[in-house]
């Protein structure tokens, strides 16, 4: 019931104030261009797109100094170029996007990390911190999808996760032990929906916020391939499965601290037992991204988790 | 290549003026352009916007405010009550009083004069029985307001709840009254308020001059005018130091606090489209107030203007 309330609140607080721009965040990414976008213009030269006499924000000039290069090299602009640049107008690559400054996304990162340490209900600080501290990690995961056919396939085809595009009656009508049957299962029980994922705001590329939002997705996926529940004790199980897999700092860091909130129990049975069983899994297992889930509704779990590596959960109560 | 960029530049010029246009075209009928921050809106599009930011930023209205001025608002606010100096028997009215900052602090400040006041008197009363004590203490603690009254009035309901709830909390019962109304439409009568009030509102304002003319309506002859607002910095080191804070960091604290970008970013847009301090003193003027002053607090971050109705 927490929990509901809380991707609720998460829901509201992912809606954008201003509805602005061309379809809802809430909506999937289109699938994907000949060509991905990527960012072309300083991130942080907001400029009024309209053409009357706006004045440009003043730009502390010093912001250029103050931030550290950036990996994609875009630093070195000459004078021409910047101008045109700031004529382009907001770079905006997707609608949930804001363009952010290099300070600006360190900021974001100390600040939703000590939010989401501070208040762990605090779940959109947790996507905040992911986005802006997966700037490595990102690209990796990326390249380890267009290496994989069936990884390929989904950065083309661009599939999502949600309540409107999934037939729940279809996968309720499964048989038990298939991962719909069990996806659903894992829906009602926990009370969650696919519709309260943040969409992605501070990544700066286009599809590497499509590989963040189908991480997304796929955690709940994960939840019920490795037989995790919402509590905190399952999703900590989660995060170090993920962060051998990902190699996210969010989810490293939320797998490091998530346990300081733990019973002495709680810690001891996850220190023997479901750790080692999740770092092992983690390290055997393909990447689960490149997994097409949408087409494997009928496979049954046990078939799935072999077929990934993921070893049986161990029996304990979670 | 120089040239071809150039051409490059005109035809997204071009591209997007004409992409501007069925906007423009629907403007005709909805009215003319105004600014939200830095994007160009109608009218209405601009209040309700508005609107939406600060129903939405209501609830964490007071927290986002302390973390963003790192407590210096209340310093503000206590500088805008001090230079008001009301004394008991004034009538106020708070515009876009939302949260009821000014009120509290008006009704404190009241309080404090009236007790002052009563301490006096008793002091001059020095051979009265107990029994004609006793009857000036009852009938003087029913009165520690004085007769003075504070009418909140806020175009946005969110706001009004919240400071509702903040007055039922700190425990301000009498001598408030909170009533939902628009700045430039206000539901007073003519000559009824002796200070009017407005903090951090008129830029949310989409008619300033009419908000103004409102004003001088509904005060009284002698009535003052009071308006405490961002403004411009005109030291340039300064000016450079705000504008690196209030883009790079505003929105930061906006998003990881009360989860919300996009309204900080508003606000922060919206301080630099407002009229610097010359500009509003005549816009002021215009409304038919005089011996219009303004004081920059904190080298321009912040300035009061002040007006009378004479």
């Amino acid at each position: 019931m927490r929990r509901l309330l809380l991707r609720a609140v998460g829901a509201v607080r992912g809606v954008p104030l201003l509805r602005a721009g061309p379809g809802s965040p809430g909506e999937c990414f289109p699938p994907a261009p000949p060509q991905p976008l990527r960012r072309s213009g300083r991130p942080f030269t907001r400029v009024c797109p309209s053409p009357g006499p706006v004045p440009h924000p003043v730009l502390p000039a010093g912001t250029a100094r103050l931030s550290h290069s950036d990996p994609r090299g875009w630093d070195g602009h000459t004078g021409e170029e910047e101008e045109e640049e700031e004529e382009e107008g907001w770079h905006q690559l997707y609608p949930s996007h804001i363009p952010t400054s290099p300070l600006q996304k360190a900021l974001l990162a100390a600040g939703s990390a000590v939010m989401a340490l501070y208040d762990p209900y605090r779940h959109d600080m947790v996507a905040v911190l992911g986005e802006t501290t997966g700037c490595l990690a990102l690209p990796n995961l990326r390249d380890k999808m267009k290496h994989h056919p069936e990884g390929y396939r989904i950065l083309q085809e661009r599939p999502c996760i949600r309540l409107s595009t999934l037939d729940m009656s279809r996968l309720r009508g499964l048989p038990d032990g298939s991962l719909g049957r069990e996806y659903v299962r894992f829906l009602e029980d926990n009370k969650v929906s696919p519709d309260t994922r943040m969409p992605p705001k501070f990544v700066d590329d286009e599809e590497l916020a499509y590989v963040i939002q189908r991480y997304r997705e796929v955690h709940d996926l994960m939840h019920t391939l490795l037989g995790m529940p919402t509590n905190m004790l399952g999703e900590v199980v989660v995060k170090w499965f993920e962060a051998v897999q990902t190699g996210l700092p969010m989810c490293v860091l939320g797998a490091a601290f998530g346990p300081v909130r733990l019973s002495a129990r709680k810690l001891q049975v996850l220190a023997t037992e479901l750790v080692p069983w999740a770092i092992r899994s983690g390290l055997n297992a393909s990447c689960v991204l490149n997994v097409y889930y949408e087409q494997r509704w009928e496979q049954p779990v046990e078939s799935l988790r072999e077929e990934i590596g993921i070893f049986p959960p161990p029996a304990v109560r979670v | 290549m120089a040239a071809v960029r150039l051409c490059r530049c005109r035809c997204r010029a071009l591209l997007s003026r004409v992409r501007g246009a069925p906007r423009a075209l629907r403007g005709l009928a909805a009215g003319p352009e105004m600014h939200f921050g830095f994007q160009s809106v109608t009218e209405e599009e601009r209040r309700e916007k508005i609107y939406q930011v600060f129903e939405s930023v209501a609830k964490k209205y007071d927290v986002m405010n302390d973390s963003m001025t790192l407590g210096i608002h209340r310093v503000w606010k206590d500088i805008l009550v001090h230079k008001m100096n009301p004394s008991p028997g004034t009538l106020l009215l708070d515009v876009a009083g939302g949260t009821g900052d000014i009120a509290f602090r008006f009704i404190n400040y009241v309080r404090a004069v009236r007790e002052r006041q009563l301490q006096r008197k008793l002091k001059h009363h020095q051979n009265l029985s107990w029994q004609e004590i006793f009857e000036n203490y009852q009938e003087d603690k029913s009165d520690s307001l004085g007769d003075s009254q504070v009418v909140v009035c806020d175009i946005n309901r969110e706001m009004l709840k919240v400071g509702k709830q903040k007055a039922q909390h700190l425990g301000y019962s009498e001598g408030l009254s909170w009533v939902l109304g628009n700045a430039e439409e206000l539901p007073f009568d003519d000559d009824m308020f002796d200070v009017y009030t407005i903090a951090f509102g008129i830029r949310n304002v989409t008619r300033i001059d009419l908000a103004l003319e409102e004003a001088y309506r509904v005060l009284k002859p002698g009535g003052r005018f009071l308006c405490l607002e961002f403004s411009h910095v005109s030291n340039p080191l300064l000016s450079r130091l705000y504008d690196l804070y209030s883009f790079q960091v505003i929105p930061v604290l906006g998003e990881v606090i009360a989860g919300d970008w996009k309204s900080y970013q508003y606000l922060v847009e919206s301080i630099r489209r407002f009229p610097p301090q010359e500009e509003l003193k005549a816009m002021i003027e215009d409304a038919g107030f005089f011996k219009v002053d303004y004081e920059n607090l904190n080298f321009g971050i912040v300035a009061i203007h002040s007006g009378f109705k004479l």
